[in-house]
């Protein structure tokens, strides 16, 4: 994945393992009934629901985000009206984990 | 122009599958998704290996772009419809660039590929055989795409659309949250720019928004002033085409360019003009 575009890669560029760096790290996945949801999307919204940036799941239901630090909501959409939210702070130099059951 | 010659909904696309004189392209730059399956019948372009210069920063010429469609078996008078991931960012940005070559009978798919798996519709791994055709393409079309200078230029004059999030506007983001932040250019956005994020256009499902939504978000609440030309620009010019799509296409303004230099190029300028933080 190259930084010459802006594309979401299913989900979310690949990162050295638990190695947040400078960044901001918010990751997670997504399951049903302990399979991965590989269908669907992962959204991350600021204050009064502002969108910030959105990735399609990855094969193992996986998003991850490099967001700047504070308080954000993640929103995952899946196929059969699956909406489900969770608020998440996010620090640099931390990779902070969520997970999602459908 | 009615929203009606531009858009279309998955009802009119399942429709006309396989239909004679009718192209469904997907266009990503991770055309990985294409593989996995895609509405039937569909070829991809990648936004990437396909639309951009192997080299130098820049389209594929016009020889280039009559080569890929001949190869790709599209006719100058097939309807081209697009559609892709991200919100249809790249299908937007395929759609400008149709246009900028002259295609005239082309078409997005509203909510693109996001839409279509949310509604659980067909996908198919299957890649249609098309015959090559010889397609010519126009000069490209100046009208639609602004340069670095005339952006400069453009301060204080025209309409500037800042189309990235907030936090990329002010500059404590180079890159959408989705992507590592380390960049080589600096932060901030063109003085004078409004800062309309793309994501405001679009519905949770990727669709556009009303027209009525649309002019009340650019004109009332961003303070566009819909009397003067318009340049949208993000970082790399994809978002900005979704937006072009919507100030163009759907709104009807008559003179809106895609600066897809974009943050990339103007913020690694020297001696430009930076704003940072809030809009004014």
């Amino acid at each position: 994945m190259s930084n010459d575009s802006c594309g979401a890669p299913a989900g979310g560029v690949t990162i050295t393992k638990d190695k947040a760096g400078k960044e901001a790290i918010i990751e997670g996945q997504v399951l049903r009934g302990g399979a991965p949801v590989a269908s669907g999307y992962a959204r991350l919204l600021g204050s009064g629901d502002e969108f910030v940036a959105e990735v399609p799941l990855g094969d193992d239901g996986g998003f991850r985000f490099f967001a700047a630090p504070g308080e954000w909501v993640l929103r995952v959409l899946a196929p059969g009206n699956v909406r489900l939210e969770q608020e998440v702070t996010a620090d640099i130099g931390q990779v902070t984990k969520v997970e999602f059951l459908v | 122009m009615s929203r009606s010659d531009v858009l279309v909904d998955a009802e009119w696309v399942e429709a006309r599958i396989g239909a004679p004189g009718t192209v469904i392209v997907e266009v990503d730059e991770d055309t990985s998704a294409y593989d996995k399956g895609h509405i039937p019948s569909a070829i991809k372009i990648d936004w990437k290996q396909d639309l951009q210069d192997p080299v130098r920063r820049d389209f594929v010429d016009k020889v280039g772009f009559e080569t890929l469609l001949s190869e790709r078996g599209i006719s100058n008078d097939d309807t081209v419809v697009l559609y892709g991931g991200n919100n249809n960012w790249f299908a937007a940005y395929a759609y400008w660039y149709f246009k900028l070559y002259g295609h005239q009978d082309v078409l997005l798919l509203d909510g693109g590929r996001k839409k279509w798996e949310l509604d659980s519709r067909e996908l198919s791994t299957d890649v249609p055989a098309r015959a090559k055709t010889s397609y010519t393409a126009s000069e490209q079309d100046a009208a639609l795409r602004a340069k670095r200078d005339e952006v400069v230029d453009a301060i204080g004059k025209q309409n500037l659309v800042d189309v990235r999030s907030p936090d990329e506007f002010s500059g404590r983001l180079l890159a959408p949250a989705h992507l590592p932040q380390e960049q080589a250019q600096r932060g901030g956005h063109i003085p004078t720019a409004k800062n309309v994020p793309w994501s405001k256009a679009a519905n949770e499902d990727g669709t556009f928004k009303s027209d009525e939504e649309l002019s009340a978000l650019y004109k009332e609440q961003a303070g566009v002033d819909f009397g003067k030309d318009t340049i949208a620009y993000c970082r790399i010019g994809e978002r900005s085409a979704h937006t072009w799509f919507a100030l163009h296409e759907l709104l009807g303004l008559p003179n809106v360019k895609n600066y897809d230099g974009s943050w990339t190029e103007y913020g690694s300028l020297v001696g430009v003009p930076i704003e940072l933080g809030e809009g004014k």
